[in-house]
């Protein structure tokens, strides 16, 4: 089985999700990778030394700068023809190509798979993660999406693959991209962080949220992450919600404060090692699934927790 | 113009849902249903073009069983103007939805079709993206802004990093995130009125479209469970376990 890899990568460099995605291509098949992209010779170059992977294709326009599905999508359809297997990580780019690759080529998608199994079916997950569904595609060609928490990261060298440029199947014309407000954080990335500070509700608002979250992550080295309340209040930017529909995360360490616990916010964060919970509530629901629970007001705790670390 | 808003009827997002004990899937008798949160979401927007003057039609579509009448009702009593029911028994996978939706579309020839992001049951995120590859036309997920023009939509996304903003020629395809708007709640007399707007009931086979599913659902398991672990009385007690897990001075 050959598969085809969607690479995520933004200025320059290839993202963690594509890492993860690399270790379940390689429990699927012989992996290769599609860096798509306006002046990404530099990128190929990474993607070629990421262990485990076989060959790089190139596809290097103007046309595919914004990773537009309507331009990328028919690139890939194209490849598709000596692959058996598309896959894509499950991030915003990823869940917005691949659906549109699938009904091209006729293929029902697997979304968000957490495994690979001996006999080729594959695990995801279904109600917010309260179920796992276990799935095998009747398809002849196969997509799937790839949950990164699930797999573990491939070394980014190791690997001496071979580059093969692809021509550009250009512009459809239909979609133009207009404009970004890409935050970059100085903080650690959060699906990629190895601890997590979030906030709820309970934050009152941006200053409030600011004063109090961000001095506890930056001693900590913490990302910051945040309940869909937090943000739709405006707290923060839409990109820290954690959850169902949020990002999905598994740090080492997600301290939440001022947050219930709700099933979507679960969903996102559940799969993490440690979990700890700072609520005034003693019967929150976040309790039940926090390994340390510190009942209390966060406005006194998150201060002196600062202060004592 | 005219905006086509496909719904499903899905578990409430209120409920725990409950894996079944043999591992056949999860169980949804006596279970409160309700019309997905996204679904919810791109009526509402539909509804706000239409009493801004921008669309002159909304039209909601379901593909489910006789009971996925009720959220056809609901997006009625939100203010669309008709709906259609196309009804199946059995399950219908989102590449099968996108074919019967571009089949509906073909009849209405919509300007703007808006839908949910995802469904909050199977979690698949693909409904809108396929139904845009086989129209062949322009597509904007995670939409948290929408503006019309005349022949295009401009469209600002909730992305990883933050907001992207796209303009797509129409007819296109957006779905819906959860800061687009807050959907109304149906007024009494709304929900009264909806009763007599037109809801038409068609069979899958009116489409000619193949529903067979691709995918083979093997089992369906409950996830691992977490279980409560222990409370600590203070922060000096809290430092201590963060010390312990190798993190803090
Ligand atoms: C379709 C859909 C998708 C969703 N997706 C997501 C998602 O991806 N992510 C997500 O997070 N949610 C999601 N939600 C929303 C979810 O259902 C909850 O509404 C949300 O998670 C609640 O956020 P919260 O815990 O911050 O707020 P609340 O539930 O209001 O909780 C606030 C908590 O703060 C505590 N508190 C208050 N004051 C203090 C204080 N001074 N000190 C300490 N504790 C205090 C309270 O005891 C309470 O437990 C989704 C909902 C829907 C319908």
């Amino acid at each position: 089985m050959k598969t085809l890899l969607w690479v995520e990568h933004e200025d320059g460099g290839i993202k963690d999700a594509t890492l993860s995605s690399v270790t379940a291509a390689a429990r699927i098949g012989e992996v290769h990778l599609l860096v798509v992209g306006y002046d990404v010779g530099a990128v190929a170059t990474q993607a070629a030394a990421i262990a485990g992977v076989q060959k790089v294709h190139v596809a290097d326009d103007v046309a595919y700068a914004h990773a537009l599905a309507e331009n990328v999508a028919p690139l890939i359809v194209q490849l598709m023809a000596g692959h058996d297997v598309f896959v894509a990580p499950a991030t915003s780019n990823g869940k917005n190509i691949a659906p549109r690759v699938a009904a091209l080529l006729d293929v029902m998608q697997i979304s968000d798979i957490l495994s690979v199994e001996e006999d080729g079916s594959f695990t995801r997950p279904i109600y917010a993660g309260n179920a796992v569904a276990t799935v095998r595609s009747r398809d002849a060609k196969k997509v799937v999406t790839v949950r990164g928490t699930a797999f573990d990261k491939a070394a980014r060298e190791g690997g001496s693959a071979a580059i093969e440029t692809v021509a550009s199947t250009g512009d459809r014309g239909v979609s133009a991209f207009v404009s970004a407000v890409i935050v970059r954080q100085e903080r650690p990335e959060l699906t990629s962080a190895k601890m997590i500070v979030a906030g709820g509700r309970a934050l009152k608002d941006s200053e409030t949220f600011a004063q109090h979250l961000f001095p506890l992550a930056d001693k900590l080295g913490a990302a910051v992450g945040a309940s869909r309340a937090a943000v739709d209040a405006g707290y923060v930017p839409n990109d820290y919600q954690v959850g169902q529909t949020g990002k999905i995360v598994a740090p080492e360490i997600y301290l939440a404060v001022g947050i219930s616990g709700a099933i979507q916010h679960l969903a996102g964060m559940k799969d993490s090692k440690t979990i700890i919970a700072i609520n005034k509530d003693a019967d929150a629901p976040i309790f039940q699934v926090a390994d340390i629970g510190l009942v209390g007001d966060l406005f006194q705790v998150v201060p002196e927790l600062t202060a004592k670390l | 113009m005219k905006i086509l808003v496909p719904v499903k009827r899905v578990i409430d997002y209120n409920v725990k849902p409950r894996v079944r004990a043999d591992g056949s899937g999860v169980d949804l008798a006596n279970v409160k249903m309700s019309m997905n949160p996204f679904d919810e979401i791109a009526v509402e927007e539909a509804v706000r073009l239409k009493e801004k003057g921008v669309a002159t039609e909304v039209v909601a579509v379901s593909i489910g069983s006789a009971k996925a009448q009720e959220v056809l009702r609901t997006a009625l009593a939100m203010g669309a103007d008709r709906a259609i029911l196309i009804e199946s028994d059995a399950e219908v996978e989102p590449l099968a939805v996108a074919k019967l939706l571009a089949a509906v579309q073909a009849e209405e020839q919509a300007g703007l079709m808006i839908l949910g992001k995802q469904a909050i049951d199977d979690d698949s995120n693909q409904t809108g993206q396929m139904l845009a590859a086989l129209l062949d036309l322009p597509q904007a997920t995670f939409a948290s802004k929408l503006e019309v023009a005349a022949d295009s939509v401009t469209v600002t996304r909730e992305v990883d990093g933050g907001l992207e903003t796209l303009k797509l020629d129409l007819p296109a395809i957006v779905t819906t995130d959860l800061r687009l708007n807050e959907p109304r709640y149906a007024s009494l007399p709304n929900i009264m009125k909806a009763k007599s707007k037109p809801l038409a009931t068609r069979a899958v086979a009116d489409f000619g479209v193949d529903v067979t599913p691709r995918l083979e659902t093997l089992k369906v398991t409950e996830p691992a469970k977490r279980v409560a672990g222990v409370k600590v009385a203070d922060v000096d007690e809290l430092v201590a376990k963060l010390k312990s897990l190798g993190v803090a001075a």
